[in-house]
């Protein structure tokens, strides 16, 4: 865990190569309507190019494992969010297409 | 004289530039009971209103407003900083045996943040006001021609007052203890503020978010509120009841912190069961971010996310009940003093007990769709708020009170003002849920005749609350500058901030304290 790593241009260049392929991803993906499953496909790849960024050009993969933690902590508590939204919102459509 | 944090440094600079975590606590407590004045003043208000049915002092769209300022006051400038920041910061680094805490600037931008942002809230008072209550509901909160937008900025800006004290305390908790000080030797009311941090640090942003939101819908048209637009306004309510319920623990955890400090200062006992007090604050913490949806019964939300939120709000009552039992526990076979602090402590226990019994009957999902916006709703968040929270910031103002001032209060002023605050506020508050149990709605400036006695009552009630708070006032003002002058230890208590002088010392102490034994042996 040495504070100073420092992570080689190949694997930066790697990473950018990825973020980029991900972005064509998220336009693509945007052109088919996977119906109430839209948000899920788009917060996924966001959520995937936003834990790129994060171990590699914020240096969480070298870091202490309490950042880990603190990090896990807010996908948690965002993920709790979109869950329990989540459940009112589809069981309501559910509910009103029952009813 | 002998040198203390009160007198290390003179002139209003000095207190303005501080970085002294007890003088900061005393500017936040200058704040709280400031705004807690302008709140109360709304709150005799809307109650003078309601004595008679009819217009009687102001018409309904001033009602509607004055409604929402009493309610925004309340919650973000007085219950939410009230403990944490005020007692909170004054007392937190005495019990660990910190010379300050982690961020001193920070602590200080905390409470600038505070004041900018409470400032920009009541500005809006002088740009036409706002009606939206406290809650800033969309669609109306988007449709409507008064000042949400300084409000909602405003709250956003306290908002980091809030995140930037619960970030300071976690770190102090973790980083400065003194030697010997491990984390299941610390003070019940340190672990308050530990599970309390967690809540403000993670919930906050979200409210900000949501606000932000609010303030994008205004402005920008953007749509995620507004059905006809494809947006959801329900997803409001949920957006904001995430961090609002938790906030309800912001308000309540450090005064159960408060309280298990007096309960065993004032019963010369151990506390009983101390890791299960400690376990009881991290599980309503945690269990604080799974129910919100009960706030929303009725708001359209599914049948089955009520089902969910209804059976899981009830768990918020297994960790409160165990801290109940143990704070009774620890009383009992306890050498009780009835001392003004113990009395707020005992009043709490009372009173909170009902506002949590009268949650879980909330709880229960058909029964709340009876009573939902109804005084019963009213009265039921007023004993936890006010029986709770109030009861803890004054229980715990007097309780350390020598050791902030280095002077005692007059006893006797004490406990007569405890008597109006406690009769007065179930005098005000018991009658609301008759009257929510009969149908009286919540937010309306009017009502019909049959409600007419039980609200006179209910605002004769508020008289006695405030003139409790106006002896309080003037005894504890007379004591600052005129009281007995205080031993270091005048309750004889354990914990660490009882060890160093009455007022402690610039760096709290002279020696730095080793900890060789339990909080409260």
């Amino acid at each position: 865990m040495s504070k100073n790593h420092s992570i080689s241009f190949k694997i930066y260049l790697t990473v950018l190569v990825i973020l980029l392929i991900l972005t064509v991803i998220t336009v693509g993906v945007a052109q088919v309507d996977f119906g109430m499953f839209n948000a899920f496909f788009a917060m996924l790849i966001a959520t995937v190019k936003a834990g790129l960024v994060l171990m590699y050009f914020m240096h969480l993969k070298y870091d202490e494992k309490l950042y880990w933690l603190i990090f896990g902590s807010a996908v948690f508590f965002v993920v709790l969010l979109y869950f329990f939204s989540e459940l009112d919102i589809v069981t309501r459509v559910i509910q009103n297409s029952v009813l | 004289m002998e040198k203390n944090y009160l007198n290390w440094k003179k002139g209003l600079l000095s207190w303005l530039l501080t970085r002294d975590h007890k003088r900061i606590g005393l500017l936040y407590m200058i704040t709280v009971f400031s705004f807690f004045f302008v709140g109360g003043v709304f709150a005799l208000l809307l109650r003078l209103e309601l004595f008679k049915v009819g217009e009687t002092i102001m018409n309904s769209a001033f009602y509607n407003q004055i409604m929402t300022y009493h309610g925004a006051v309340m919650i973000f400038m007085v219950i939410i900083p009230g403990i944490p920041a005020f007692l909170g910061n004054f007392v937190l680094p005495l019990q660990i045996g910190a010379k300050d805490v982690a961020f001193p600037k920070i602590n200080l931008l905390s409470w600038y943040c505070l004041i900018v942002g409470a400032g920009v809230t009541l500005l809006s008072l002088f740009l036409g006001g706002v009606d939206t209550g406290w809650t800033f509901y969309t669609p109306y909160s988007i449709e409507t021609n008064t000042a949400v937008i300084p409000v909602v900025l405003g709250v956003f800006i306290m908002g980091f007052s809030s995140i930037l004290t619960g970030l300071n305390f976690i770190v102090t908790i973790h980083r400065l203890r003194c030697p010997g000080m491990t984390f299941f030797r610390m003070p019940l009311f340190v672990w308050s503020l530990y599970s309390t941090a967690i809540i403000q640090v993670l919930a906050t942003p979200v409210l900000a978010i949501t606000l932000l939101l609010l303030v994008g819908e205004r402005i920008l048209d953007i749509g995620i509120f507004n059905s006809e637009k494809g947006g959801d306004p329900i997803l409001f309510q949920h957006f904001f009841w995430f961090y609002s319920h938790p906030a309800v623990y912001i308000m309540i955890l450090p005064a159960m912190g408060v309280i298990s400090e007096l309960i065993s200062a004032f019963s010369r006992q151990k506390i009983f069961g101390y890791k299960a007090v400690v376990f009881a604050s991290l599980g309503i913490a945690g269990v604080s971010f799974f129910v919100w949806g009960h706030h929303m019964f009725v708001s359209g939300q599914s049948e089955w996310a009520g089902i969910v939120f209804s059976f899981l709000t009830m768990l918020v009552g297994v960790p409160t009940a165990v801290k109940i039992f143990n704070w009774v526990a620890t009383l009992f076979k306890g050498s009780l003093k009835f001392d003004t602090p113990f009395l707020y402590a005992l009043g709490f226990l009372f009173l909170f007990l009902i506002g949590g019994v009268t949650g879980i009957m909330l709880a229960v999902l058909p029964f709340d769709v009876h009573v939902h916006d109804t005084y019963f709703v009213v009265a039921h968040f007023h004993y936890v708020m006010v029986g709770g929270t109030i009861m803890g910031i004054m229980g715990g103002f007097y309780y350390w009170f020598p050791k902030m001032f280095g002077r005692l209060y007059n006893e006797l002023l004490g406990q007569v003002s405890f008597v109006f605050i406690f009769i007065g506020f179930n005098v005000t508050f018991f009658p609301q849920f008759i009257l929510g149990m009969s149908g009286m709605p919540r937010r309306y400036a009017d009502y019909i005749s049959p409600y007419e006695p039980l609200n006179q009552v209910s605002t004769v009630g508020s008289w006695l609350i405030a003139s409790g708070f106006v002896v309080a006032f003037f005894a504890l003002i007379w004591a600052m500058f005129k009281g007995k002058k205080s031993s270091a230890n005048p309750w004889g208590a354990k914990t660490l901030e009882w060890q160093t002088s009455s007022p402690p010392p610039h760096e709290n102490f002279l020696k730095r304290p080793v900890v060789s034994k339990d909080a409260y042996e």
